[in-house]
Protein backbone atom coordinates (compact mmCIF):
# COMPACT_ATOMS: atom_id res chain seq x y z
CA UNK A 1 0.00 0.00 0.00
CA UNK A 2 1.40 2.98 0.90
CA UNK A 3 4.58 1.16 2.53
CA UNK A 4 6.95 2.50 -0.25
CA UNK A 5 5.27 6.11 -0.63
CA UNK A 6 8.56 8.80 -1.53
CA UNK A 7 7.55 11.52 0.11
CA UNK A 8 11.17 12.69 -1.06
CA UNK A 9 10.26 12.07 -4.72
CA UNK A 10 7.66 15.22 -4.40
CA UNK A 11 9.66 17.24 -2.55
CA UNK A 12 12.71 16.40 -5.01
CA UNK A 13 10.28 17.71 -7.90
CA UNK A 14 8.11 19.95 -6.97
CA UNK A 15 10.32 22.87 -8.13
CA UNK A 16 9.99 22.09 -11.77
CA UNK A 17 6.49 20.97 -11.36
CA UNK A 18 5.36 24.20 -10.34
CA UNK A 19 7.75 26.61 -11.70
CA UNK A 20 7.80 25.28 -14.89
CA UNK A 21 4.50 23.21 -15.63
CA UNK A 22 2.30 24.68 -13.51
CA UNK A 23 3.33 27.96 -14.67
CA UNK A 24 2.71 26.69 -18.42
CA UNK A 25 -0.50 25.54 -17.84
CA UNK A 26 -1.46 28.76 -15.68
CA UNK A 27 0.00 31.05 -18.56
CA UNK A 28 -2.24 29.34 -21.33
CA UNK A 29 -5.32 29.73 -19.15
CA UNK A 30 -5.38 32.93 -18.64
CA UNK A 31 -4.05 34.10 -22.45
CA UNK A 32 -7.08 31.87 -23.17
CA UNK A 33 -9.30 33.18 -21.59
CA UNK A 34 -8.70 36.44 -22.38
CA UNK A 35 -8.78 35.62 -25.73
CA UNK A 36 -11.65 33.20 -25.65
CA UNK A 37 -13.72 35.74 -23.99
CA UNK A 38 -13.02 38.50 -26.40
CA UNK A 39 -13.62 36.20 -29.71
CA UNK A 40 -16.42 34.53 -27.70
CA UNK A 41 -18.31 37.86 -27.32
CA UNK A 42 -17.52 38.99 -31.17
CA UNK A 43 -18.87 35.88 -31.81
CA UNK A 44 -22.13 36.73 -30.05
CA UNK A 45 -22.62 39.26 -31.61
CA UNK A 46 -22.11 37.90 -34.70
CA UNK A 47 -24.89 34.84 -33.75
CA UNK A 48 -27.40 37.51 -32.60
CA UNK A 49 -26.57 39.46 -35.27
CA UNK A 50 -29.39 40.11 -38.04
CA UNK A 51 -26.93 40.19 -40.66
CA UNK A 52 -28.49 36.54 -42.07
CA UNK A 53 -24.61 35.78 -43.35
CA UNK A 54 -22.69 36.89 -39.68
CA UNK A 55 -25.14 34.35 -37.67
CA UNK A 56 -25.16 31.73 -39.42
CA UNK A 57 -21.35 31.57 -39.68
CA UNK A 58 -21.00 32.25 -36.22
CA UNK A 59 -23.72 29.79 -35.95
CA UNK A 60 -21.92 27.09 -37.79
CA UNK A 61 -18.45 27.43 -36.14
CA UNK A 62 -19.85 27.48 -32.40
CA UNK A 63 -21.67 24.24 -32.87
CA UNK A 64 -19.17 21.97 -35.11
CA UNK A 65 -16.36 23.34 -32.74
CA UNK A 66 -18.75 22.14 -29.74
CA UNK A 67 -19.43 18.91 -31.30
CA UNK A 68 -15.95 17.81 -31.48
CA UNK A 69 -13.97 16.40 -28.95
CA UNK A 70 -11.80 18.47 -27.64
CA UNK A 71 -8.60 16.03 -27.94
CA UNK A 72 -9.85 15.82 -31.95
CA UNK A 73 -9.60 20.00 -32.12
CA UNK A 74 -6.08 19.80 -30.25
CA UNK A 75 -4.80 17.44 -33.04
CA UNK A 76 -6.25 19.02 -35.84
CA UNK A 77 -4.54 22.29 -34.70
CA UNK A 78 -1.48 20.57 -33.94
CA UNK A 79 -1.67 18.81 -37.65
CA UNK A 80 -2.79 21.99 -39.33
CA UNK A 81 -0.48 25.02 -37.79
CA UNK A 82 2.58 24.25 -40.19
CA UNK A 83 0.30 24.29 -43.38
CA UNK A 84 -1.25 27.35 -42.35
CA UNK A 85 1.90 29.36 -41.15
CA UNK A 86 3.40 28.10 -44.71
CA UNK A 87 0.45 29.81 -46.08
CA UNK A 88 0.48 32.80 -44.48
CA UNK A 89 3.91 33.86 -45.03
CA UNK A 90 3.72 32.24 -48.32
CA UNK A 91 6.71 29.42 -47.58
CA UNK A 92 6.51 26.52 -49.89
CA UNK A 93 6.97 23.86 -47.03
CA UNK A 94 5.37 23.52 -43.85
CA UNK A 95 6.47 25.59 -40.97
CA UNK A 96 7.29 24.98 -37.35
CA UNK A 97 4.92 26.04 -35.06
CA UNK A 98 6.10 26.58 -31.16
CA UNK A 99 4.50 24.96 -28.81
CA UNK A 100 3.28 27.07 -26.84
CA UNK A 101 1.90 29.40 -29.62
CA UNK A 102 0.02 26.27 -30.98
CA UNK A 103 -1.73 25.35 -27.69
CA UNK A 104 -2.84 29.26 -27.11
CA UNK A 105 -4.19 29.42 -30.88
CA UNK A 106 -5.93 25.94 -29.98
CA UNK A 107 -7.22 27.02 -26.54
CA UNK A 108 -8.54 30.02 -27.64
CA UNK A 109 -10.72 29.09 -30.05
CA UNK A 110 -12.00 26.33 -28.66
CA UNK A 111 -12.99 28.04 -25.65
CA UNK A 112 -14.20 31.10 -27.56
CA UNK A 113 -17.45 28.73 -28.66
CA UNK A 114 -18.08 28.51 -24.79
CA UNK A 115 -17.04 32.07 -23.97
CA UNK A 116 -19.89 32.92 -26.85
CA UNK A 117 -22.87 30.81 -25.51
CA UNK A 118 -22.50 32.31 -21.62
CA UNK A 119 -22.07 36.01 -23.18
CA UNK A 120 -25.10 35.41 -25.90
CA UNK A 121 -27.43 34.35 -22.93
CA UNK A 122 -25.59 36.89 -21.09
CA UNK A 123 -26.83 39.79 -24.08
CA UNK A 124 -29.98 38.24 -24.40
CA UNK A 125 -30.32 38.52 -20.31
CA UNK A 126 -30.95 42.30 -20.76
CA UNK A 127 -33.90 43.38 -21.77
CA UNK A 128 -34.70 44.93 -25.14
CA UNK A 129 -35.75 47.86 -23.78
CA UNK A 130 -32.21 49.04 -23.03
CA UNK A 131 -31.10 48.69 -26.29
CA UNK A 132 -33.90 50.68 -27.69
CA UNK A 133 -33.32 53.20 -25.11
CA UNK A 134 -29.78 53.68 -26.36
CA UNK A 135 -30.59 53.73 -29.99
CA UNK A 136 -33.65 56.47 -29.25
CA UNK A 137 -30.44 58.47 -27.75
CA UNK A 138 -28.59 58.24 -30.98
CA UNK A 139 -26.60 55.72 -30.25
CA UNK A 140 -24.65 53.62 -32.66
CA UNK A 141 -24.84 50.02 -32.65
CA UNK A 142 -21.32 50.06 -31.37
CA UNK A 143 -22.29 52.53 -29.03
CA UNK A 144 -25.10 50.71 -27.50
CA UNK A 145 -22.96 47.44 -27.05
CA UNK A 146 -19.92 48.93 -25.74
CA UNK A 147 -21.75 51.22 -23.49
CA UNK A 148 -25.17 49.88 -22.44
CA UNK A 149 -25.65 46.26 -23.30
CA UNK A 150 -22.03 44.55 -22.79
CA UNK A 151 -20.96 45.72 -19.79
CA UNK A 152 -24.60 44.57 -17.82
CA UNK A 153 -24.29 41.10 -19.72
CA UNK A 154 -20.11 40.86 -18.89
CA UNK A 155 -21.07 41.38 -15.17
CA UNK A 156 -24.23 39.04 -14.78
CA UNK A 157 -22.28 36.48 -16.89
CA UNK A 158 -19.13 37.03 -14.46
CA UNK A 159 -19.53 33.87 -12.30
CA UNK A 160 -20.23 31.96 -15.14
CA UNK A 161 -17.25 33.17 -17.16
CA UNK A 162 -14.97 32.31 -14.44
CA UNK A 163 -16.73 28.97 -13.74
CA UNK A 164 -15.77 28.33 -17.55
CA UNK A 165 -12.35 29.22 -16.62
CA UNK A 166 -12.27 26.49 -14.19
CA UNK A 167 -13.32 24.39 -16.97
CA UNK A 168 -10.62 25.64 -19.07
CA UNK A 169 -8.13 25.46 -16.19
CA UNK A 170 -9.02 21.50 -16.58
CA UNK A 171 -8.80 20.81 -20.27
CA UNK A 172 -5.15 22.61 -20.72
CA UNK A 173 -3.79 19.49 -19.23
CA UNK A 174 -5.12 17.49 -22.09
CA UNK A 175 -2.00 19.09 -23.86
CA UNK A 176 -0.62 16.01 -22.38
CA UNK A 177 -1.79 14.40 -25.90
CA UNK A 178 0.91 16.13 -27.85
CA UNK A 179 3.48 16.49 -25.60
CA UNK A 180 3.26 19.87 -24.81
CA UNK A 181 5.04 20.92 -21.20
CA UNK A 182 2.08 21.26 -19.56
CA UNK A 183 1.85 20.59 -15.74
CA UNK A 184 0.28 16.95 -16.28
CA UNK A 185 3.08 16.23 -18.90
CA UNK A 186 5.87 17.16 -16.72
CA UNK A 187 4.75 15.04 -14.13
CA UNK A 188 4.67 12.07 -16.33
CA UNK A 189 8.26 12.67 -17.30
CA UNK A 190 9.20 13.08 -13.94
CA UNK A 191 7.36 10.10 -12.98
CA UNK A 192 8.73 7.63 -15.42
CA UNK A 193 12.20 8.74 -14.97
CA UNK A 194 12.35 8.31 -11.05
CA UNK A 195 9.88 5.34 -11.42
CA UNK A 196 7.27 7.58 -9.22
CA UNK A 197 3.97 6.97 -10.77
CA UNK A 198 1.54 7.54 -7.56
CA UNK A 199 3.50 10.18 -6.00
CA UNK A 200 3.75 12.71 -8.72
CA UNK A 201 0.18 11.70 -9.52
CA UNK A 202 -1.05 12.17 -6.15
CA UNK A 203 0.87 15.74 -6.00
CA UNK A 204 -0.87 16.63 -9.32
CA UNK A 205 -4.32 15.75 -8.24
CA UNK A 206 -3.97 17.26 -4.85
CA UNK A 207 -2.83 20.66 -6.47
CA UNK A 208 -5.81 20.89 -9.44
CA UNK A 209 -8.19 19.77 -6.74
CA UNK A 210 -6.81 22.64 -4.72
CA UNK A 211 -6.81 25.44 -6.97
CA UNK A 212 -10.09 24.53 -8.69
CA UNK A 213 -11.63 24.52 -5.42
CA UNK A 214 -10.63 27.58 -3.96
CA UNK A 215 -11.69 29.27 -7.70
CA UNK A 216 -15.12 27.92 -7.44
CA UNK A 217 -15.23 29.04 -3.69
CA UNK A 218 -14.40 32.81 -5.06
CA UNK A 219 -16.95 32.04 -7.49
CA UNK A 220 -19.27 31.32 -5.40
CA UNK A 221 -18.93 34.18 -3.24
CA UNK A 222 -18.99 36.88 -6.62
CA UNK A 223 -22.69 35.43 -6.96
CA UNK A 224 -23.51 35.98 -4.07
CA UNK A 225 -22.57 39.35 -3.87
CA UNK A 226 -23.50 40.28 -7.61
CA UNK A 227 -26.96 38.63 -6.50
CA UNK A 228 -27.59 41.16 -3.57
CA UNK A 229 -26.99 44.49 -6.00
CA UNK A 230 -29.07 43.40 -9.17
CA UNK B 1 3.09 24.21 -49.34
CA UNK B 2 1.68 20.61 -50.78
CA UNK B 3 -0.20 18.50 -49.48
CA UNK B 4 -1.06 15.21 -51.37
CA UNK B 5 -4.81 14.37 -50.77
CA UNK B 6 -5.24 10.79 -51.12
CA UNK B 7 -9.04 9.31 -50.38
CA UNK B 8 -8.82 6.55 -51.53
CA UNK B 9 -6.25 5.48 -48.41
CA UNK B 10 -9.57 4.17 -46.50
CA UNK B 11 -10.03 1.18 -48.71
CA UNK B 12 -6.41 0.38 -48.37
CA UNK B 13 -5.55 -2.53 -45.75
CA UNK B 14 -4.01 -1.29 -42.23
CA UNK B 15 -0.99 -2.45 -41.07
CA UNK B 16 -2.61 -3.77 -37.98
CA UNK B 17 -3.87 -6.83 -39.67
CA UNK B 18 -8.05 -5.86 -39.17
CA UNK B 19 -8.77 -4.95 -42.04
CA UNK B 20 -9.26 -1.49 -44.30
CA UNK B 21 -8.49 1.36 -42.34
CA UNK B 22 -12.28 2.67 -42.55
CA UNK B 23 -12.83 -0.62 -40.86
CA UNK B 24 -9.93 0.02 -38.40
CA UNK B 25 -12.19 3.72 -37.69
CA UNK B 26 -14.86 1.44 -37.36
CA UNK B 27 -13.46 -0.63 -34.66
CA UNK B 28 -12.35 3.02 -32.71
CA UNK B 29 -15.93 3.96 -33.06
CA UNK B 30 -17.54 0.55 -31.71
CA UNK B 31 -14.87 0.99 -28.48
CA UNK B 32 -16.22 4.91 -28.36
CA UNK B 33 -19.81 4.08 -28.28
CA UNK B 34 -18.96 1.08 -25.40
CA UNK B 35 -17.03 3.28 -23.43
CA UNK B 36 -19.37 6.32 -23.61
CA UNK B 37 -22.75 4.72 -23.52
CA UNK B 38 -21.43 2.56 -19.80
CA UNK B 39 -20.37 5.49 -18.43
CA UNK B 40 -23.10 7.44 -19.06
CA UNK B 41 -25.71 4.62 -17.79
CA UNK B 42 -23.65 4.43 -14.65
CA UNK B 43 -22.66 8.03 -14.41
CA UNK B 44 -26.89 8.60 -14.46
CA UNK B 45 -27.56 6.53 -11.63
CA UNK B 46 -25.02 7.70 -9.81
CA UNK B 47 -25.62 11.11 -10.72
CA UNK B 48 -29.46 11.05 -9.99
CA UNK B 49 -28.53 9.07 -6.44
CA UNK B 50 -25.70 11.70 -5.25
CA UNK B 51 -28.10 14.57 -6.73
CA UNK B 52 -31.03 13.29 -4.78
CA UNK B 53 -28.63 13.23 -1.64
CA UNK B 54 -27.94 16.77 -1.72
CA UNK B 55 -31.36 18.13 -1.41
CA UNK B 56 -32.14 16.16 1.61
CA UNK B 57 -33.18 17.99 4.75
CA UNK B 58 -30.49 16.55 6.50
CA UNK B 59 -27.67 18.03 6.54
CA UNK B 60 -25.16 15.37 6.98
CA UNK B 61 -26.58 13.69 3.95
CA UNK B 62 -26.47 17.00 1.99
CA UNK B 63 -22.73 17.52 2.63
CA UNK B 64 -21.70 13.78 2.17
CA UNK B 65 -23.26 14.76 -1.37
CA UNK B 66 -21.28 17.49 -1.94
CA UNK B 67 -18.06 16.60 -0.91
CA UNK B 68 -18.45 13.47 -3.60
CA UNK B 69 -19.60 16.71 -6.27
CA UNK B 70 -16.43 18.74 -5.05
CA UNK B 71 -14.28 15.90 -5.02
CA UNK B 72 -14.77 14.16 -8.41
CA UNK B 73 -15.31 18.21 -10.08
CA UNK B 74 -12.42 19.67 -9.26
CA UNK B 75 -9.69 17.11 -10.86
CA UNK B 76 -9.06 16.97 -14.50
CA UNK B 77 -10.32 13.95 -16.30
CA UNK B 78 -7.36 13.18 -17.88
CA UNK B 79 -5.95 12.96 -14.51
CA UNK B 80 -8.37 11.03 -12.92
CA UNK B 81 -7.88 8.52 -15.89
CA UNK B 82 -4.28 8.33 -14.58
CA UNK B 83 -5.15 8.15 -11.17
CA UNK B 84 -7.47 5.05 -11.68
CA UNK B 85 -5.06 3.27 -14.44
CA UNK B 86 -1.40 3.91 -12.48
CA UNK B 87 -2.15 4.62 -8.58
CA UNK B 88 -5.04 2.96 -7.34
CA UNK B 89 -3.93 -0.37 -8.67
CA UNK B 90 -0.73 0.43 -6.44
CA UNK B 91 -2.19 1.68 -3.40
CA UNK B 92 -4.68 -1.42 -3.28
CA UNK B 93 -3.66 -4.64 -1.61
CA UNK B 94 -1.28 -6.34 -3.75
CA UNK B 95 -3.67 -9.13 -4.48
CA UNK B 96 -6.53 -6.56 -6.08
CA UNK B 97 -3.92 -4.44 -7.34
CA UNK B 98 -2.37 -7.23 -9.11
CA UNK B 99 -5.72 -8.07 -10.49
CA UNK B 100 -6.60 -4.80 -11.83
CA UNK B 101 -3.76 -4.69 -13.50
CA UNK B 102 -4.11 -8.55 -15.47
CA UNK B 103 -7.57 -8.11 -16.14
CA UNK B 104 -8.57 -8.18 -19.86
CA UNK B 105 -9.38 -4.66 -21.03
CA UNK B 106 -7.99 -3.43 -18.30
CA UNK B 107 -7.85 -0.08 -20.01
CA UNK B 108 -11.69 0.05 -20.85
CA UNK B 109 -12.68 -0.54 -17.99
CA UNK B 110 -10.37 2.24 -16.10
CA UNK B 111 -11.88 5.05 -18.39
CA UNK B 112 -15.18 3.87 -17.95
CA UNK B 113 -14.53 4.50 -14.34
CA UNK B 114 -13.10 7.49 -14.53
CA UNK B 115 -15.74 8.57 -17.08
CA UNK B 116 -18.63 7.74 -14.35
CA UNK B 117 -17.46 9.14 -11.58
CA UNK B 118 -16.38 12.97 -13.53
CA UNK B 119 -19.57 12.73 -15.44
CA UNK B 120 -21.99 11.69 -12.19
CA UNK B 121 -21.02 14.79 -10.44
CA UNK B 122 -22.33 16.76 -13.95
CA UNK B 123 -25.46 15.00 -13.41
CA UNK B 124 -25.86 15.35 -9.69
CA UNK B 125 -25.41 19.34 -10.00
CA UNK B 126 -28.08 19.01 -12.66
CA UNK B 127 -30.71 16.94 -10.93
CA UNK B 128 -29.94 18.84 -7.52
CA UNK B 129 -31.06 22.17 -9.81
CA UNK B 130 -33.84 19.88 -11.00
CA UNK B 131 -35.25 19.20 -7.76
CA UNK B 132 -34.51 22.53 -5.86
CA UNK B 133 -36.24 24.33 -9.07
CA UNK B 134 -39.28 23.35 -7.87
CA UNK B 135 -41.96 25.25 -6.20
CA UNK B 136 -41.35 25.01 -2.39
CA UNK B 137 -45.17 24.25 -2.24
CA UNK B 138 -44.70 20.94 -4.26
CA UNK B 139 -42.85 19.31 -1.57
CA UNK B 140 -45.25 21.05 1.50
CA UNK B 141 -48.35 19.69 -0.54
CA UNK B 142 -47.06 16.45 -0.60
CA UNK B 143 -46.10 16.19 3.26
CA UNK B 144 -49.64 18.13 3.86
CA UNK B 145 -51.15 14.44 2.48
CA UNK B 146 -49.19 13.12 4.55
CA UNK B 147 -46.35 11.41 2.56
CA UNK B 148 -42.97 10.69 4.30
CA UNK B 149 -39.74 11.99 2.40
CA UNK B 150 -39.50 8.76 0.37
CA UNK B 151 -42.96 9.10 -0.95
CA UNK B 152 -42.63 12.87 -1.53
CA UNK B 153 -39.12 12.46 -3.75
CA UNK B 154 -40.73 9.34 -5.80
CA UNK B 155 -44.13 10.45 -6.45
CA UNK B 156 -43.31 14.05 -6.62
CA UNK B 157 -40.02 15.66 -6.54
CA UNK B 158 -38.28 12.86 -8.57
CA UNK B 159 -40.21 12.78 -11.67
CA UNK B 160 -40.83 16.06 -12.46
CA UNK B 161 -37.22 16.52 -11.90
CA UNK B 162 -36.92 14.26 -14.61
CA UNK B 163 -38.31 16.30 -17.19
CA UNK B 164 -36.61 19.43 -16.18
CA UNK B 165 -33.31 18.08 -16.46
CA UNK B 166 -33.74 16.05 -19.72
CA UNK B 167 -32.65 19.18 -21.97
CA UNK B 168 -29.39 19.69 -20.02
CA UNK B 169 -28.66 16.23 -19.45
CA UNK B 170 -28.81 15.65 -23.40
CA UNK B 171 -25.62 18.00 -23.69
CA UNK B 172 -24.18 16.26 -20.70
CA UNK B 173 -24.50 12.96 -22.62
CA UNK B 174 -23.01 14.47 -25.61
CA UNK B 175 -20.13 15.67 -23.10
CA UNK B 176 -19.60 12.27 -21.92
CA UNK B 177 -19.62 10.93 -26.11
CA UNK B 178 -16.69 13.58 -26.97
CA UNK B 179 -14.48 13.02 -23.08
CA UNK B 180 -14.61 9.37 -24.00
CA UNK B 181 -11.73 9.93 -26.26
CA UNK B 182 -9.59 11.03 -23.35
CA UNK B 183 -9.59 7.33 -22.66
CA UNK B 184 -6.75 7.24 -25.65
CA UNK B 185 -4.25 8.45 -22.68
CA UNK B 186 -4.57 5.09 -21.12
CA UNK B 187 -4.71 2.90 -24.01
CA UNK B 188 -8.04 2.34 -25.44
CA UNK B 189 -8.13 2.20 -28.93
CA UNK B 190 -11.34 4.23 -29.58
CA UNK B 191 -11.80 6.27 -32.32
CA UNK B 192 -9.14 9.35 -31.35
CA UNK B 193 -6.54 6.89 -30.70
CA UNK B 194 -7.33 5.14 -34.04
CA UNK B 195 -7.34 7.66 -36.20
CA UNK B 196 -4.12 8.63 -34.38
CA UNK B 197 -3.11 5.26 -35.82
CA UNK B 198 -4.21 5.49 -39.00
CA UNK B 199 -2.13 8.88 -39.31
CA UNK B 200 0.99 7.58 -38.16
CA UNK B 201 0.89 4.62 -40.69
CA UNK B 202 -0.54 6.27 -43.68
CA UNK B 203 0.95 9.98 -43.07
CA UNK B 204 -2.66 11.02 -44.67
CA UNK B 205 -3.56 13.40 -41.88
CA UNK B 206 -6.81 15.48 -42.67
CA UNK B 207 -8.34 12.48 -44.43
CA UNK B 208 -8.42 10.29 -40.84
CA UNK B 209 -9.28 13.64 -39.07
CA UNK B 210 -11.96 14.46 -41.42
CA UNK B 211 -13.47 11.20 -41.29
CA UNK B 212 -13.44 10.86 -37.88
CA UNK B 213 -14.61 14.14 -36.73
CA UNK B 214 -17.30 13.94 -39.54
CA UNK B 215 -18.39 10.10 -37.28
CA UNK B 216 -18.20 12.29 -34.35
CA UNK B 217 -20.55 14.75 -35.73
CA UNK B 218 -23.01 11.63 -36.80
CA UNK B 219 -22.90 10.38 -33.56
CA UNK B 220 -23.84 13.80 -31.88
CA UNK B 221 -26.86 13.94 -34.15
CA UNK B 222 -28.24 10.60 -32.90
CA UNK B 223 -28.14 11.49 -29.43
CA UNK B 224 -29.66 14.84 -30.00
CA UNK B 225 -32.21 13.34 -32.34
CA UNK B 226 -32.96 10.16 -29.59
CA UNK B 227 -32.88 12.98 -26.90
CA UNK B 228 -35.65 15.01 -28.50
CA UNK B 229 -38.02 12.00 -29.06
CA UNK B 230 -37.42 11.00 -25.40
CA UNK B 231 -38.54 14.85 -24.19
CA UNK B 232 -41.76 15.09 -26.74
CA UNK B 233 -42.43 11.41 -24.95
CA UNK B 234 -42.00 12.21 -21.52
CA UNK B 235 -43.48 15.93 -21.43
CA UNK B 236 -46.39 16.97 -19.31
CA UNK B 237 -49.20 19.12 -21.43
CA UNK B 238 -49.24 22.28 -19.72
CA UNK B 239 -45.72 22.22 -18.18
CA UNK B 240 -42.80 23.95 -19.65
CA UNK B 241 -39.33 24.60 -18.27
CA UNK B 242 -38.47 28.76 -18.55
CA UNK B 243 -35.82 29.44 -16.24
CA UNK B 244 -33.36 32.58 -15.93
CA UNK B 245 -30.61 31.97 -18.67
CA UNK B 246 -27.48 32.32 -15.80
CA UNK B 247 -28.78 29.29 -14.04
CA UNK B 248 -28.89 27.38 -17.27
CA UNK B 249 -25.62 28.28 -18.07
CA UNK B 250 -24.39 27.81 -14.83
CA UNK B 251 -25.51 24.13 -15.01
CA UNK B 252 -23.91 23.85 -18.49
CA UNK B 253 -26.94 23.68 -20.77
Amino acid sequence: MFGNFDFQAILRAWPTLVFEGLAFTLEVTFLAMIGGTLIGTLLAMMRLSSIKLLSRFAGTYVNLLRAVPLVMVIFWFYFMAPYIGAWLIGADRPVRVGAFASALVTFVLFEACYYCEIMRAGIRSIPAGQANAGYALGFSYWQVMGLVILPQAFRNMLPVLLTQTIVLFQDVSLVYIISLPDFVTIATKIAQRDNRLVEMYLFVAVVYFVLCLALSYVVRRLRARLAIIR
Amino acid sequence: MEYNWNWGIFLESSPDGTGSYLYTLFLGARWTLAASLTAWTAALLMGIIVGTITTFPRRLWSALGNAYIEFFRNIPLLVQMFLWFFVVPEILPESIGAWMKRMPNSSFWTAVIALSFFTSTRVAVQFRAGILSQARGQMMAAQALGMNLTQTYGHVLLPMAFRIVLPPLTSEFMNTLKNSSVAMTVGLMELTAQTRAMQEFSFQVFEAFTVSTLIYLIINLLIVLGMRQIERGLAVPGFSIERDPEARMREGG
